[in-house]
């Protein structure tokens, strides 16, 4: 089961007169935990956002399963895809439970299925029903509220998860916390292809089963973590590691 | 004071119903114009700018002269003032609306989208709920700034409680302008207080409540 989940060809995106991404092309396995890592400007939240369509490219093609986004139903197409965005977005007038059943919801499912999915939800991300169901977002900590954000993505059992930069207004340690929490639902969801954008390289490297490095709107490199690691292809890929190894360096000093 | 209220109540009475029934006739349809403008233009920030200016200059024609330049179209009546106090209050609605709906966190909309809900779901579960409280706090903006330009309505003969005053002023009688001056004060304070409750009520049944 080598199937391609996510298939850029030739993509192409301008704002205004600016090129922000160039002739880009790549490919992601069905199942892969795939990190996104640039800094701001790079391309990276634009190339997700282009899967469900949120941005529309100037060119080229984008497949999803196979089949070219624009041949289906926007809505359709989305409902399909988990989406998570940049500090939340959780709806703050409704309850945890509300938020999580939206997509089922829209879907027309009957009230007991989405009261069991939900149930089974919030069991995965480590929030009981029965304590944090009726609460609204605002009475949860960030940490929680990204664990929902998470939750209510996965809700409809997307095949595709979307996530953009989803940890990046907590603390270190929650952060870190998250980070193992995200890596074990991906594997305890068999199957599932996560594309996971963020600017946090330890993050990136820790996470993704590959990471795509991007600068400029265009692929720096992308392969595994250990890959790139022994075998930087690009000088902002080199000049990205060291970074890391200075600061190892600053820490093993300190100790 | 008192006696005068004994010999003439029932046509206090009557004008400030008369009064009511305008200014409620108007708000309800002002409303649902807002409703429908702000639908249809919820992505179009240019027309509803447009829009919002248009009413604005609409807005800043005296009543006076607003009642006086539509009695050719409409006559006098109350027909007339129903259309000048729609307009006057779709300004102020509109505003408002507009300022909450743009004041909803985009990252909001935009995870809406981004799970596949369409315009219509977007704005009915995600925008219009979200932007209520100033939706309220429009209308009664708005009522209240109404109730007050209805008085003059009444020198198109549309009725209300202009009538008692112009009454008062023109046979000089201090009570008369007196009880014409505090009910429309109470018509006021009452109204408010019924706009209260229902916003309490609607905002609790949408889990919006302080």
């Amino acid at each position: 089961m080598s199937n391609s989940a996510v298939k850029f060809k030739n993509v192409e995106k301008k704002f205004a007169a600016e090129t922000i991404i160039e002739k880009l092309s790549f490919e992601v396995e069905d199942g892969e935990f795939i990190t996104i890592l640039g800094s701001s400007g790079s391309g990276k939240t634009t190339t997700l956002k282009m899967i469900n369509r949120l941005v529309e490219p100037d060119g080229g093609t984008i497949e999803v399963n196979g089949q070219s986004i624009e041949q289906i139903d926007l809505i359709e197409l989305r409902r399909n895809i988990g989406y998570v965005v940049q500090q939340i977005g959780l709806f703050p007038h409704l309850t945890i439970e509300k938020n999580i059943a939206t997509v089922p919801e829209l879907l027309g499912w009957d009230k007991e299925k989405i009261l069991v999915r939900v149930k089974e939800l919030m069991e995965l991300v480590k929030l009981p029903y029965e304590q944090y169901g009726k609460r609204h977002p605002k009475q949860l900590s960030g940490g929680q509220q990204q664990r929902v954000g998470v939750a209510r993505a996965l809700a409809a059992n997307p095949q595709i998860m979307l996530l953009d930069e989803p940890f990046g207004a907590v603390d270190a340690i929650t952060r870190k916390e998250l980070q193992k929490q995200i890596k074990s639902i991906h594997k305890e969801l068999s199957g599932k292809t996560f594309l996971f954008v963020t600017h946090d390289i330890n993050e990136a490297f820790y996470l993704g089963d590959k990471v795509m490095i991007m600068n400029n709107g265009e692929i720096s490199q992308y392969d595994t973590p250990k890959n790139i690691v022994t075998n930087p292809k690009t000088d902002f890929v080199k000049e990205l590691l060291d970074t890391i190894y200075e600061e190892e360096a600053l820490w093993r000093e300190l100790k | 004071m008192i006696d005068y209220w004994s010999y003439y109540h029932t046509r206090l009475i009557d004008a400030a119903l008369m009064h009511l029934q305008l200014v409620t006739i108007s708000l309800v349809a002002a409303l649902i114009i807002a409703m429908l403008v702000i639908f249809t233009c919820i992505n179009k920030d240019k027309w509803l700018s447009g829009l919002i200016y248009f009413f604005s200059a609409l807005y800043s024609v005296p009543s006076y002269a607003f009642f006086a330049l539509l009695i050719p179209l409409t006559g006098l009546g109350t027909t007339t003032a129903i259309i000048v106090l729609t307009l006057y209050s779709e300004y102020v609605l509109l505003r408002t609306f507009s300022t909450g709906i743009r004041q909803i966190d985009p990252l909001i909309i935009e995870s809406a989208r981004g799970m596949g809900m369409t315009d219509r779901q977007v704005f009915f579960k995600i925008q219009l709920p979200l932007s209520s409280k100033s939706i309220f706090s429009g209308i009664r903006l708005a009522l209240t700034s109404i109730i007050g330009i209805a008085t003059i309505a009444a020198t198109i003969n549309a009725g209300g409680l202009g009538t008692i005053l112009f009454d008062g002023l023109r046979t000089q009688s201090i009570e008369t302008i007196i009880w014409g001056a505090v009910l429309t004060i109470i018509l006021c304070i009452f109204s408010n207080v019924v706009l209260r409750l229902i916003e309490k009520i609607t905002l609790r049944n949408l889990e919006l409540g302080d």
